[in-house]
């Protein structure tokens, strides 16, 4: 079969030590049966790597901070699709989704790029600030949790949690916390790199097990592949993992997809208790770093999320192999200051 | 005392928990006694082919059957462990 052209633009090109999932997306874009796909970078740094790695990435371009706001994104973007004609726009950090998500109808309707993110709602609502309420409404196990907007906050909390407690960010980095002044500590590190308001949730121990998934938004889950982290990093990122085989945890997953409607790729983060409970600790609202597993497993979320995107039918996966392991490792590549240059000075490469 | 069902065994000794995707190696006779277990064998059986076959006391072979079922069940591989969870 002559596979279809397409065009697709993908962010997080930042392949470091805490790697974003632009190229593991890529990789599994790479290898899609149904299209021969053009990749187009977006990065927001000249140094992250995926902006050289031009055997995956055929064309990059800087856009602007999430910061900066979405005209300015809307702006960049006319101007890359003019060049490029994107057909399709992964966009893969947290951070730049609700700009994304904002404008995914104007991308429609102007450019005809399709955009297939959560809703803005689903995007709010599994928010960390709102996961209790979240649990609830999902009829789903979640730590108790609690919003505070000032380190001031911290003395009181012994009257709801016990230490150690877990110290969050609103979009990155926990941290657990034995005392009050780790709280302290961390309440301070935390807000000054990702703001306010800081979570502070109950310490749930057990093991953690992670699932990257996929949901049509009508209800429907096409792909699901749990995954348990072998090796973490000083960072807690996976360094490797392997594949397992847990019918309650799949059971969680289509639940909550069902139940929410969730449009896109996701990744969930669960903490499975000595008892056989689950509790959920995270939604992020794109695929993970990790996502190539799926691929690994048999499962090619990336390629059935383009599908879904362009409109296309696309049946859920049935089976996953269990038992496949991922293992990152590090690769220094050389690079001309020539390229560095360009990108820095001309914002695309 | 049985080994949880959907424990894979290679012949090298390598065991895969698949539900959480632990892995262990063990020795031959390990391997044996963690077959035989995944056959639903008594420990009256195994300590018979085992007492046969190699060169051990039956007293001995209790001791160490004893701790290495222990361990086992330590590490989760048992459907005794599976009960007591649920």
């Amino acid at each position: 079969m002559r596979k279809k052209k397409i065009n697709v633009a993908v962010t997080g090109l930042n392949n470091i030590d805490s790697p974003g999932p632009g190229i593991p997306v890529i990789r599994a874009l790479k290898e899609s049966k149904v299209f021969d796909v053009r990749i187009v970078g977006l990065s927001y740094e000249a140094l992250e790597p995926g902006i050289y790695m031009h055997e995956l990435v055929d064309k990059t371009y800087q856009i602007p901070l999430p910061s900066a706001g979405k005209a300015s994104l809307m702006e960049r973007l006319q101007y890359i699709h003019s060049v490029e004609k994107i057909d399709v726009i992964i966009p893969n950090f947290d951070a730049e989704l609700f700009n994304f998500i904002t404008l995914s109808d104007k991308l429609k309707k102007e450019l005809n790029i399709n955009v297939f993110v959560p809703t803005l709602a689903q995007f709010e609502d599994r928010h960390k600030a709102n996961l209790s309420a979240y649990g609830k409404k999902h009829k789903i196990k979640v730590p108790y949790g609690k919003v505070i907007f000032s380190a001031a906050s911290i003395p009181s909390l012994v009257s709801e949690f016990t230490y150690p407690m877990v110290v969050k960010g609103k979009f990155y980095d926990a941290y657990i916390a034995y005392n009050q002044e780790q709280a302290h500590t961390y309440f301070n590190k935390i807000s000054a790199k990702w703001g306010l308001p800081i979570i502070i949730q109950e310490f749930v121990t057990g093991q953690e097990v992670n699932v990257t998934a996929l949901g049509d938004g009508k209800g429907n889950t096409i792909g699901a592949v749990p995954m348990r982290k072998q090796y973490i990093t000083d960072k807690g990122k996976a360094w490797s993992g392997i594949s397992i085989e847990d019918e309650n945890l799949m059971a969680m997953t289509k639940q909550l997809i069902k139940s929410t409607k969730w449009k896109g790729g996701m990744e969930l983060e669960i903490i499975k208790t000595v008892k056989g409970d689950y509790y959920l600790l995270e939604i992020n609202p794109r695929f993970p770093a990790w996502v190539y597993l799926a691929v690994g497993c048999g499962q090619n979320h990336p390629d059935a999320l383009v599908q879904l995107a362009l409109g296309k039918p696309v049946k859920p996966f049935k089976k996953y192999d269990i038992g496949k392991m991922f293992i990152r490792y590090s690769y220094d590549m050389i690079v001309s200051l020539k390229e560095f240059e360009t990108i820095s000075t001309l914002g695309e490469l | 005392m049985k080994i949880k069902k959907n424990i894979a065994l290679s012949e090298s000794g390598f065991v895969f928990d698949p539900s959480t995707g632990d892995s262990f190696t063990t020795n031959p006779i390990g391997l044996e006694i963690i077959t035989m277990l995944k056959e639903g064998k008594s420990r009256g059986e195994i300590k018979s082919a085992i007492t046969k076959k190699y060169n051990v006391d039956g007293a001995t072979f209790e001791k160490d059957s004893y701790d290495f079922i222990n361990m086992l069940d330590k590490h989760n591989l048992t459907e005794s462990y599976e009960k007591e969870k649920n």
